[in-house]
């Protein structure tokens, strides 16, 4: 799933994404840099959760455990972007963002960007396997979870 | 529409008896600082009331506004500060929830005055449409930043997305929205857009700022204040402008709104679900009494749904009601945003559409309308906590 020669979608310059002074989502964040995608599940209830909190929103249990889930789902949402709300994107064009569902996840939704031609035609409902883009000179280095369509 | 006994309510019990904003300005415009235009707008409101800047005893505000009470009270030299409050989080969502936390200090005796209030210089402090200075974060951006989900049009354009998609609204719906704000901005001298016309070719001909928005679905960035007083009702006839009572006012969101990143349960949706039975619960009114809407277009796919939440059509009957003819002063079937809103009065973040629904109520409105004894303001939709507010003129008591 990932794939080194592969430039990264977006520009960089972005802000880069950290765990909290608190360290609540980095199981997440560690995960995507070994190509795993963690996601919380409640060892008492078997409830899904995320994003991650240090509580389960169902039975109240601390601490949710982490599970390492298959990176596979569905498109919720999408949008093509055009307009360059930060200065790294000015002259990029567009590009696309989506909301993916993951059905055996308890249905939990993940903001990606959806690989391959910006201009492509994107349908609600669509199916998407995961792709992780590492960013290893980056400092602090970081990954990402992208889709594209199966 | 009788007063209900000893339930708790904030029904008719404080009046809004001044209103006053200053000059508003494109981002970056403002010849004065932040906090001097805090200052114009709550002397103006004080002057439109024809009260004493001194007798204030309370401040509210929404979205963090840095305009701080203590330093208020302080410059204007009012006798004793005894309310200040500020509405958690939700940014514009909170426009409607600072005047229904000002009355319920009232109302609770805690305050007899209070000034409510945004001061937003944009210009000044940072456009809430472009992302700078941000070198590493986390939390809910840390899931949506670095794919280039920054500014509020790519926050919501997929929730809209969503609901287009599960209702089958057409983008017409969005564009008669936009038409209505410019349309109205027209007669109104305070607007921003007062001269510039927009027709539906030149709206399907603009840029896609973020699909399914285009450059005119989304609002103005600005500089400029707006305040407002308000008193008990038992003093509400001691000031100079006819008085305005708040019937009604409602804050929050539904189960889980909250649930980063985008994992709220009812994802299609502007946060209504819960918040809008509550208003018309206290208000003791219906969709069908409200004669003209206040709805608060951060983006115009939040008006969509904001409405349909409140009531006003179901969403498969949004393309038929969502027409031009039916959303314009002074006599459209629900007059919307007739100030020109933050589509084309001023993004005053919201409270300019406070103060023109109380222009509504009080007749004075640049675009009149005809039935305008009940007035509602929707605040920020989409975000979380939202809040609303209807308003009524004393024959609504």
């Amino acid at each position: 799933m990932s794939d080194d020669a592969h430039s990264a979608y977006l520009p960089a310059g972005l802000p880069i994404p950290v765990a909290e002074p608190d360290g609540l989502s980095a199981p997440y964040w560690d995960g995507l840099r070994q190509n795993r995608l963690m996601v919380q599940r409640c060892s008492h209830c078997q409830t899904w959760q995320f994003g991650p909190e240090w509580l389960c929103h169902r039975c109240h249990a601390f601490n949710p455990e982490w599970v390492e889930v298959e990176p596979r789902g569905r498109i919720f949402s999408w949008q093509r972007v055009w307009h360059p709300s930060h200065s790294a994107l000015r002259q990029h064009g567009p590009y696309l963002a989506v909301l993916v569902e993951l059905p055996h996840v308890g249905g939990v939704r993940m903001v990606g960007n959806l690989l391959g031609d910006p201009m492509q035609p994107v349908t609600i409902g669509n199916d998407v396997a995961g792709f992780f883009e590492h960013h290893p000179e980056s400092v602090p280095s970081y990954s990402l979870l992208h889709w594209r369509k199966q | 529409m009788a007063r209900s006994g000893n339930e708790r309510s904030l029904r008719g019990r404080v009046a809004i008896v001044g209103i006053g904003e200053t000059d508003y300005y494109r981002h970056g415009a403002s010849p004065d600082p932040e906090f001097k235009l805090a200052l114009k707008a709550i002397l103006a409101a004080c002057d439109d009331a024809g009260l004493d800047p001194r007798d204030i005893d309370g401040f509210a505000s929404y979205s963090d506004d840095r305009s701080d009470a203590s330093r208020l009270a302080a410059a204007l030299g009012t006798r004793r500060l005894r309310a200040a409050t500020m509405q958690w989080g939700g940014g514009g969502g909170g426009c409607c929830a600072a005047v229904a936390n000002a009355v319920a200090s009232i109302v609770a005796g805690l305050a007899d005055c209070v000034v409510v209030f945004r001061s937003l210089a944009q210009g000044q402090y940072g456009r809430f449409g472009q992302a700078a200075g941000i070198d590493t974060i986390s939390g809910e951006k840390a899931y949506l930043m670095p794919y280039g989900v920054l500014a509020p049009p790519q926050r919501f354009a997929m929730r809209v997305r969503r609901y287009m998609h599960e209702h089958g609204v057409q983008q017409e719906a969005l564009r008669a929205i936009a038409l209505a704000s410019y349309h109205h901005a027209q007669a109104n001298p305070r607007a921003l857009i007062y001269g510039k016309l927009l027709d539906p070719t030149k709206y399907d001909a603009s840029r896609w700022i973020a699909e399914p928005f285009h450059l005119y679905d989304c609002c103005m960035e600005n500089d400029g204040a707006a305040a407002l007083v308000l008193v008990p009702e038992e003093r509400a006839r001691e000031f100079r402008n006819k008085p305005v009572y708040l019937l009604g006012a409602a804050v929050g969101s539904g189960y889980r709104t909250g649930a980063i990143p985008h994992n709220s349960p009812l994802y299609a949706s502007a946060s209504f679900d819960t918040v809008a039975p509550d208003l018309y619960r206290m208000a003791e009114v219906g969709p069908s009494d409200v004669g003209v809407v206040q709805s608060y277009e951060n983006f115009t796919g939040g008006v969509v749904m904001a409405l349909a939440e409140h009531g006003f059509y179901k969403p498969e009957q949004a393309n038929d009601f969502l027409k031009f003819e039916n959303l314009i002063a002074p006599s459209g079937r629900l007059p919307l945003n007739t100030s020109g809103g933050n589509l084309a009065e001023c993004y005053m973040h919201g409270f300019e559409l406070v103060l023109e629904a109380v222009r509504q109520v009080r007749g004075e409105s640049t675009n009149q309308v005809k039935r305008n004894d009940v007035a509602m303001v929707i605040g920020g939709p989409m975000v979380t906590p939202v809040s609303n507010l209807i308003l009524g003129s004393e024959a609504t008591l």
